[in-house]
């Protein structure tokens, strides 16, 4: 008899941990990936496949799931993976793709045949026009994906380097080929100097 | 009030449950490698164990007691210690999910910490009273957070020391470990017991 008392006792109170459980669960669902989403936050948002994933999401899902490095996004370049890095507790890493020279896409207009479709591929919705109409890209605004080349037609896409204007310039990013060809053109100069 | 502050005294320094009782000895070198998941692992410890000596006392003497039933203590205990674990972790993966995935298995392994259900089984041994119980608890656990936390940065220092090949990460973790629970004997002379 008290066998059969403890063990209904001891099973009500299993059932009552349960049932708590239940609606705790309940109350602190969560929706999706939290890591995920905070890493999501961080990226640029360009969409633009470098890192070998169709977008930012599927590249922070990755990157959340610890199936693939922090050092990938290449739009969101050194700043991006320290962050990434940071947050995740883990070694940062060099980005691994080369670090060109900013380019952008221009569009040769009188070639365009006013398809939309490079439109439709722009990440960033930097590109404006209308059906039957020249597109035109709207420079400051692209950044440099190269998405806009695949679609096209009749390949009147090219990506151009960005010209070194007085209004464009800024001060080369520490440590890259640019910085590099500042420093050797500073030391010539002092050597003819001197 | 004398009382008190000894019941937590004696938790937190003299009985360490770690360094003196040598219980809970598997997250104190599993989660000690950094400093951050630490401090997490302690939060997360010192919550479960200050709710399960507070819930095993209430289970001892509201039921287990009454109904005659004290045979079944380590079952019961076990049982509530499963369902706090669980509860703490679905706290922690919707409020902090970095510290989530550092925590990793030895979050759900709370379950099987002998400290906590040390700390149960021992509180209720010992016979206080509701409150010195949920003190004790909560003492236990804070020792249980210094010495883990002491402990990591200890090894995060190790780890940059220029250590013998032979002594690199294992032994040398156990060698300090060895050594943090010869100094915390030096608390015995302490508290008169």
């Amino acid at each position: 008899m008290h066998i059969l008392l403890s063990l209904s006792v001891f099973s009500g109170f299993a059932l009552l941990v349960g049932i708590g459980l239940a609606f705790a669960s309940r109350y602190f669902h969560v929706e999706g990936d939290p890591l995920a989403d905070k890493i999501d936050a961080l990226l640029p948002q360009t969409q633009c496949g470098q890192c070998g994933y169709p977008g930012c999401r599927p590249y922070a899902n990755a990157v959340a799931a610890l199936e693939v490095d922090v050092n990938h996004c290449v739009p969101g370049g050194e700043r991006t993976m320290l962050q990434i890095a940071d947050m995740m507790g883990v070694e940062p890493k060099a980005i691994e793709a080369e670090e060109t020279a900013p380019v952008v896409a221009f569009i040769r207009e009188d070639e365009c045949i006013g398809c939309t479709l490079c439109i439709k591929a722009c990440p960033v919705d930097c590109i404006i026009g209308a059906p039957k109409q020249y597109h035109t890209i709207i420079t400051d605004h692209c950044t440099g994906c190269t998405l806009c080349l695949e679609p096209c037609p009749v390949d009147c896409i090219d990506m151009l380097e960005v010209p070194e204007t007085l209004e464009k310039w800024a001060w080369p990013v520490p440590g890259t080929e640019r910085a590099k060809v500042g420093v050797e053109r500073k030391h010539q100069h002092e050597g003819i100097d001197v | 009030m004398t009382e008190f502050a000894l019941i937590l005294l004696s938790a937190v320094l003299v009985n360490n449950y770690v360094l003196t009782k040598f219980l809970g000895i598997c997250p104190f070198l599993g989660v000690s490698g950094k400093v951050e998941t630490a401090i997490g692992m302690s939060f997360a410890v010192m919550f479960v164990m200050t709710l399960a000596s507070t819930a095993s006392w209430l289970i001892q003497q509201l039921i287990l007691v009454p109904l005659d039933m004290v045979y079944m203590q380590t079952v019961f205990f076990i049982l509530i210690i499963a369902g706090l674990v669980q509860f703490v972790e679905m706290v922690m993966h919707k409020t902090s999910p970095v510290l989530y995935q550092g925590l990793g298995i030895f979050l759900p392994l709370i379950t099987t910490n002998c400290a906590v259900l040390g700390v149960a089984i021992l509180n209720v041994q010992q016979d206080y009273s509701f409150f010195a119980s949920v003190l004790y608890g909560f003492g236990a656990a804070v020792g249980f957070a210094i010495v883990l936390v002491l402990f990591s940065g200890l090894r995060e220092r190790i780890e940059g020391a220029p250590i013998p090949e032979v002594f690199k990460g294992s032994p040398i973790t156990l060698i300090t470990a060895g050594m943090m629970a010869l100094a915390f004997m030096g608390f015995a002379g302490l508290v008169k017991v």
